[in-house]
């Protein structure tokens, strides 16, 4: 009797995620580059009026000013939140594994904006920017913080400052507890001889923290860069993608990050082929990060 | 000499509790503007309010919403995360073990599949993915777009892959002595996966809940797709943001609503906070 090479549990047990990952996935991924390529919309549908346009979706891509503004947006900001997250939520570790007295506490109070989503954070911080900070510049004695035209949110810069120290707030206490998981496994004896040998603190940090904690930072700048390029919650009920600005001779959203103008061209523009032509840019950049990744782990890997 | 010793010790505990402060100054604007009538707000986002008992008054008014409907809201988003979790638990987790006892080629093969979509972004699959639910539904009746079936069958279908990697994971390590044994014992493979190996998966099946729960319940962008607005389903964020976009500026109403969709999650949290911390931890590094 010949074992089965794959005997009916393998099928039984796989079927339904196979499914759900064909129905869900595989088949609108695929479906999705195809569109890219046609004149796909609301109304020409496949085996109606749909039309294969070759590669004019993306050559209209390259025309419209507010995609090169929203993919250099999204660049700014991503590569800003990657460093000010991975900064704040370092030293918030750095604290928090010390001795101190309420440190369960204040790992849970910098932790608990990330349980939060975005979309609710959104409209809280915009409630912050718009009336809270011109109320606390009022009491501080500046009252010109008060000034419609100096509000954060009403200049596309400041904004997307904004959308960069929201974005901290939300993802610090995330990363921070990865951090915290890293240096807690830094042998104890080794600090200790450290201190005795009489290094300093800031020596100890480069000569034993910062190595030791080398794995945590690829996961960390991988995650904040791709979280990053992908924010969507918090632009929509921050900014909603405004002020309008100019670029390249056109007025556009001034904070619109690519996921909302991706959004926008295919629904709100009605140009579902023009939108998926976006997303599968979208798509490859992120591809190509996440190649960097794996081949930077691998080599550490190797090294180590 | 003693006092600057004191005081380097104390820098610490001092600079953790400002940021303390300053990381839930948020919430309490939320809280203390909750109970306030909105000319208060106009005229002092800051301060306490003058009667705390506004606060109820405001709750009922969300409570009523019809933009809301918080009671509905809050159980269509009870039902689809709890449902959710389940099956991507359930099915992720045998799917894994298969896969990780089967060494063949093939196996191997669907297992790298399923790890290389996790770069697929939801932007690349959104739209094609409306059509085609759409599509589904006109061939086989089932309804797919603004109903539980389909945003459960979504869910499970994004979850998947970063679940099956987890668990892939998890499994690898279980020495196949124990699996042998039951064997002999007379247990069928299907029983030897509930019985023996679902157990020993419990650390990992609470990252899996961890990580995909709070993605879930605080999602925007799948719910406005495939539930739509003005839906008899309609999720707590999705709520939130209809209420927003109907009363513009209403912050006293706004932020009660915020308050009312902060409070479920929160209390979690206060209850379970090892375990989301360990569950967000342990998801991340592998």
């Amino acid at each position: 009797m010949r074992k089965a090479k794959h005997p009916a549990i393998f099928w039984l047990f796989l079927a339904p995620v196979l499914l759900a990952f064909l129905v869900v996935i595989v088949i609108p991924f695929f479906l999705g580059a195809y569109y890219s390529f046609t004149n796909w919309s609301a109304t020409a549908r496949l085996g109606d009026s749909l039309k294969w346009i070759g590669l004019k979706n993306f050559a209209g891509i390259l025309k419209d000013p507010s995609f090169t503004y929203s993919f250099i947006l999204t660049v700014v900001y991503t590569v800003l939140n990657m460093i000010f997250i991975n900064v704040v939520s370092f030293g918030l570790a750095m604290l928090v594994t010390r001795k101190l007295a309420g440190r369960n506490v204040y790992r849970a109070g910098f932790f608990i904006p990330n349980l939060i989503g975005g979309l609710i954070l959104g409209y809280v911080w915009q409630f912050i920017f718009n009336n809270a900070v011109p109320s606390i510049g009022t009491m501080i004695g500046f009252a010109s913080w008060a000034d419609a035209g100096n509000l954060l949110l009403a200049k596309s810069t400041t904004a997307t400052l904004a959308l960069v120290l929201v974005g901290t707030w939300q993802y610090a206490g995330y990363i921070m507890v990865i951090y915290v998981a890293a240096i807690e496994t830094i042998p104890q004896e080794l600090i200790e001889a450290a201190q005795i040998d009489g290094a300093s603190p800031f020596r100890r940090l480069r000569a034993i923290t910062l190595p030791m904690t080398r794995q945590a930072f690829t996961i960390t700048v991988f995650l904040t860069l791709v979280n990053s390029f992908k924010q969507f919650d918090v632009n929509v009920s921050l900014t909603g993608g405004g002020p309008s600005a100019m670029f390249m001779g056109q007025p556009i959203y001034g904070t619109q990050l690519l996921a909302m103008n991706i959004y926008n061209q295919g629904l709100k523009s009605n140009d579902m082929a023009g939108g998926q032509a976006r997303a599968v840019v979208f798509f490859l950049v992120l591809v190509i990060v996440s190649v960097i990744q794996v081949s930077v782990n691998k080599k550490r890997e190797i090294e180590l | 000499m003693k006092t600057r010793r004191t005081g380097r010790l104390l820098a610490p505990e001092i600079l953790a509790i400002v940021l303390f402060i300053l990381f839930l100054f948020p919430f309490f604007i939320v809280v203390v503007n909750s109970a306030k009538t909105p000319f208060e707000i106009t005229q002092n986002p800051l301060t306490l309010p003058a009667q705390w008992g506004k606060i109820l008054q405001n709750v009922v008014t969300i409570w009523t919403s019809v933009n809301v409907q918080y009671s509905t809201s809050f159980l269509s988003s009870v039902i689809i995360t709890v449902a959710s979790l389940v099956l991507l638990n359930v099915l992720s987790s045998q799917a894994a073990w298969v896969l990780v006892r089967t060494k063949t080629r093939l196996s191997m093969g669907i297992f790298v599949t399923f790890v290389a979509a996790m770069v697929i972004p939801f932007q690349i699959v959104m739209f094609p993915l409306l059509t085609w639910f759409r599509e589904i539904t006109t061939l086989t009746g089932v309804r797919l777009l603004r109903s539980f079936t389909g945003i459960i069958l979504a869910y499970i279908g994004f979850g998947i892959s970063q679940s099956i990697f987890l668990f892939h994971g998890f499994i690898k390590s279980i020495p196949l002595e124990l699996e042998e044994a039951a064997t002999i014992d007379g247990c069928r493979p299907a029983q030897t996966f509930y019985r023996i190996i679902f157990p020993i998966l419990r650390p990992i099946h609470a990252t899996v809940l961890v990580l995909n729960g709070i993605w879930i319940w605080n999602d925007y962008l799948l719910p406005l797709l495939i539930l739509g607005k003005g839906n008899r389903v309609m999720t707590i964020p999705l709520a939130v943001s209809n209420f927003a976009g109907a009363y513009v500026k209403q912050w006293d109403l706004i932020l009660t609503a915020i308050l009312m969709a902060m409070i479920p999650i929160v209390i979690f949290f206060l209850f379970a906070q090892k375990f989301i911390i360990k569950g967000m931890v342990a998801g991340s590094i592998k």
